[in-house]
């Protein structure tokens, strides 16, 4: 199964919308919930980077038997520094981003903590692609 | 303690999941900041906070938190109200401060998350 969902750069309101219907799907296909909640939250934070971070941006999610294959691209403004930005702590967020609750520099650090697999491709001044894979059987 | 029970020692009003009342809670976490909510892995918390926009209740949602308590008298949104039923969970609306609301669940034995 296949499912796509686009994302618009600093719309607030509409965040976590994807998020919300992937787990939705998840559900329904009766993935053991503690499983979904760290698919979830892995994808949300992606979600929430990309209306902090970027332009605009998609999620595509390939689920089959096994696993939920996640990727999320966005065009903004990048990472410069990919390792920098896995620190704790560490993070370049607007003040409007930090009144929304966000921009502690958690991002990144708890999607590798959810995800059995993350990989992170970023272009300075083009964008970031996030690839998020969970298996649903450890 | 059961999500009643919060409701009624914080003398809070209950704004939606009515049909969760009984539902038990273990934990509490306070916090405005929704990135440290979603570093949580317990079961069972109820979220104290004053943030009072859709990314908290987003926050609960995908943190599988059943429970959201408002401090300092904020008021949820329709919008808000509207995920917290779509997800069966609770939304409490205390007039207290965050200091008062917290002291009054930890006196009564919630436990904290760490």
């Amino acid at each position: 199964m296949n499912f796509n969902y686009k994302i618009k750069g600093g719309d607030f309101s509409a965040a976590g919308r994807a998020s919300s219907e992937i787990k939705k799907i998840l559900k329904k296909l009766n993935v053991n919930p503690k499983v979904i909640k760290r698919i979830v939250v892995a994808l949300y934070e992606a979600e929430v980077n990309v209306v902090a971070h970027a332009d605009k941006g998609s999620i595509n999610a390939e689920i089959d038997s096994e696993k939920i294959r996640i990727t999320v691209v966005d065009e903004g403004p990048g990472i410069a520094d990919i390792d920098l930005a896995m620190t704790e702590g560490f993070s370049t967020a607007s003040s409007k981003v930090r009144e929304m609750g966000f921009g502690a520099g958690m991002g990144l650090p708890n999607m590798k903590k959810n995800a059995d697999i993350l990989n992170i491709k970023s272009k300075v001044g083009q964008g970031t692609m996030v690839e998020l894979i969970t298996f649903f059987k450890s | 303690m059961t999500i009643e029970k919060i409701a009624k020692i914080l003398d809070a009003k209950l704004v939606c999941g009515k049909q969760m009342l009984k539902q038990n809670i273990e934990y509490g976490f306070a916090s405005d900041l929704m990135s440290d909510v979603l570093t949580l892995d317990e079961e069972n918390v109820v979220l104290i906070t004053g943030l009072t926009n859709m990314q908290t209740l987003r926050t609960a949602e995908m943190a599988e938190i059943p429970c959201v308590i408002f401090v300092r008298n904020k008021k949820a949104s329709k919008e808000m109200i509207q995920i917290a039923n779509e997800n069966d969970m609770v939304i409490i609306e205390c007039k207290y401060s965050m200091f008062k609301t917290i002291g009054i669940l930890y006196e009564n034995k919630l436990e904290p998350v760490y």
